[in-house]
């Protein structure tokens, strides 16, 4: 996973409340079993004009003008400015897979599913919740600012806006360390296989069933 | 000071180590693989060189991508074979039983767990999927989690998790006839909204609940992420341990008493004290219908389609716009005027042997009307498909003009060839009504087994108690 520090880029406003990771990669792009490849297919059916389905070539489908991340103003852009509850819906890490295939470091909403919330944490994006209010005054500068960018400090917790405001913002500790040290949380786990195995042990003695089918 | 909650009961009963950054190391009893979510895992875990923790605390099954038709010929798109094979392979190599799709056991992951009593009260149980929360329904720490975790749990038999914040949905009094726990559920979705439940742990009580049967339990739980909760579950009683009696992985013998012992003790305490507490009159719950793009978006079959106009929340007020324009629905429009076009009844939330009794229940001796296109019932398993088989359900289906599948997910998703066409209405038991979820363009309301009965003998949604 790749670290995540200090991170400035190009903001895109998805003015939807809930949006689902069903719209984020929609299930047809499950069937891949790689973790790339997920990018040319985000938010498929509100981006193209034709239904999409895996080995299509995306270049030669028609596009939707009207979505937001086929506007050229917003071209390149890697902070993604959405409504509250984004990314409800199906636990499915296809989705953050997908946001960051195609660029996406940085979320910035009201609230983000749980599940998700966690799927990002583990794959170097950076979800950011501020305010409602916050939030509806980000959406109407990136709306009348061109160019609009957005930069965050996550040591320092901090988000700054294109025309300088500071706005904190919480994240627990342990993925805080994980997104800024970019983590194997797997070793690091591994190093406490003994307490596993000592858990293991006094569980076998109190709930012996649990155990009971082989090992 | 303050007794304990069901979900502390749990937790603290895995914790393997407390982290110095408020997370704990949770230790995993079961963990349910499928097909979709879980090949990246393995691949992760052949590339650092890792072996699963303990195989025998895993169990997998392909039910998102199988075909509900004929399964002689195998998978025929190709994209979706790779990824069943790519499970049996997996399996394979590294030990795991799986139930692959020829075995009368197979089935979709929610039903089968609870169903072999492979999942157990008292269990943690994860499994790569949003709807592990049904297992909470028996008194089980059950959640869904990404694929990251999935090879986290492989290779290591735990999760690094911080505590959620703990709810009570408490359902009081007795339901109406014709109301189900699919209706007490939308109900419960449309009164806290999808992100109610978010950062909690639900636990359901109260009457209307513990009257519901095991699987109506499980109903409930399987939605608690349509109302933003990883995990929902209910206290075990009297019913929970006849439910668990002599399923293939319950204990026996010795080992049951002691496990009965243990189980009993599955329940908060009197005085333990939740962050929040939601209760609901249960003689309020009328059955349900939903008219939007969102679980929330619920209403009671006599009502109308609402009018975005009246909601004061912007946010919503777009969000309600939005919706019935995908839904091709106008501000008003009694919800019984609404005529689908295709019936769907399976899913993790209703496919489990007394869904299906209630949809034949209303189905016999009736046709579906001309108007449907198609209208389907998909078992939750193979063994739930042989039962239903052997009380004579699939007749009374099949002569009323609904066609009967093999177990799967089918058209819950639209990952095989069940699914909408765009434009098309459909009353569905399952559990989203996402724009897109049952096929491009198509468009999903979440009904009951009863209501998708009603709605595909009489063309149009209708209150199961008038006909
Ligand atoms: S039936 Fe639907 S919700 Fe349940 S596991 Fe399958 S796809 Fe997911």
């Amino acid at each position: 996973m790749e670290p995540i520090t200090q991170f400035k880029g190009v903001v895109a406003p998805l003015d939807r409340a809930n949006v689902d990771t069903d719209a984020i990669i929609p299930k047809q792009f499950l069937k891949s079993i790689k973790r790339t490849g997920f990018g040319p297919n985000l938010f498929d059916e509100w981006r193209y004009m034709d239904q999409g389905e895996p080995g299509k070539d995306n270049s030669e489908r028609p596009l939707n003008p009207d979505f937001v991340l086929n506007q050229p103003r917003y071209e390149g852009a890697s902070v993604l400015l959405a409504r509250r509850n984004f990314g409800c819906g199906s636990s499915r890490e296809h989705a953050p897979w997908a946001l960051l295939d195609f660029g996406f470091r940085v979320l910035v909403a009201p609230s983000f599913a749980d599940i998700f919330y966690n799927n990002c944490t583990k794959n170097g994006i950076l979800p950011v919740s501020l305010d409602e209010a916050i939030i509806e005054h980000l959406f109407q500068e990136v709306y009348e600012t061109p160019g609009y960018t957005i930069s965050v400090d996550l040591p320092n917790q901090v988000l700054e806006t294109h025309f300088g405001d500071r706005h904190p913002f919480d994240i627990d500790a342990f993925r805080k360390h994980a997104l800024v040290e970019g983590l194997d949380e797997i070793g690091l786990t591994l190093q406490h296989a003994d307490e596993i195995r000592a858990y293991e042990a006094r569980r076998r003695q109190s709930a012996p069933w649990l155990f009971a089918g082989g090992q | 000071m303050a007794g304990k909650t069901l979900y502390d009961k749990l937790w603290q009963d895995h914790v393997v180590r407390e982290n110095d950054d408020g997370t704990a190391l949770l230790y995993i009893d079961r963990h349910l693989v499928h097909e979709v979510t879980s090949p990246q895992a393995f691949e992760g875990l052949r590339l650092a060189g890792r072996r699963p923790w303990r195989t025998s605390a895993n169990l997998a099954v392909a039910d998102h991508n199988v075909p509900t038709t004929d399964r002689s010929g195998g998978i025929k798109d190709p994209t979706s074979r790779l990824q069943v094979d790519t499970l049996d392979r997996n399996c394979d190599e590294f030990g795991i039983v799986e139930f692959g799709m020829g075995d009368p056991r197979q089935g979709i992951v929610h039903v089968i767990g609870p169903e072999q009593g492979a999942t157990q009260p008292g269990m943690t149980v994860v499994c790569g999927d949003s709807h592990t929360s049904t297992h909470g329904a028996i008194g089980a720490l059950a959640f869904g989690i990404g694929t990251s975790e999935v090879e986290h749990a492989l290779a290591t038999q735990t999760l690094i998790q911080a505590k959620s914040k703990r709810m009570l949905v408490r359902v009081d009094g007795k339901v109406g006839p014709g109301v189900t726990a699919k209706d007490i559920i939308l109900g419960i979705i449309g009164h806290i909204g999808t992100a109610g439940g978010t950062g909690y742990a639900i636990e359901y009580g109260g009457e209307a609940i513990r009257d519901l049967s095991v699987e109506g339990r499980m109903t409930i739980c399987n939605m608690s992420i349509e109302a933003g909760a990883r995990c929902g579950m209910v206290a075990v009683d009297d019913r929970t341990i006849e439910f668990m009696r002599g399923r293939p992985f319950a204990p026996s013998g010795e080992l049951w008493d002691q496990a009965v012992e243990y189980w009993r003790t599955l329940h908060s305490d009197d005085d333990a004290e939740f962050d929040r507490v939601v209760v609901l009159d249960a003689a309020d719950i009328q059955p349900q219908v939903s008219w939007g793009t969102s679980p929330e978006m619920v209403a009671p079959v006599g009502g109308r389609v609402p009018d975005p106009a009246e909601e004061s929340d912007p946010v919503k007020r777009t969000g309600m716009e939005r919706a019935l324009e995908y839904m091709d629905l106008r501000a008003g429009t009694p919800l019984s005027e609404v005529r689908p076009d295709k019936i769907f009844i399976g899913s993790c939330t209703n496919s489990r042997i007394e869904d299906l009794r209630a949809a034949a229940e209303v189905v016999r001796g009736r046709r579906v009307a001309d108007t449907i296109k198609l209208a389907m019932v998909v078992p939750g398993s193979g063994l739930v498909k042989k039962q239903a088989e052997d009380e004579g359900l699939d007749r009374i289906f099949t002569e009323a003009g609904f066609e009967w599948r093999e177990p799967g997910c089918s058209m819950c998703l639209a990952m095989n060839a069940d699914r909408l066409e765009p434009g098309e209405r459909c009353a569905s038991t399952s559990n989203r009504n996402f724009e897109g979820r049952q096929g491009q363009g198509g468009r999903t309301h979440l009904v009951s087994p009863a209501m998708a009965a009603a709605a595909a003998v009489a063309g149009h949604f209708v209150d199961v108690r008038n006909i």
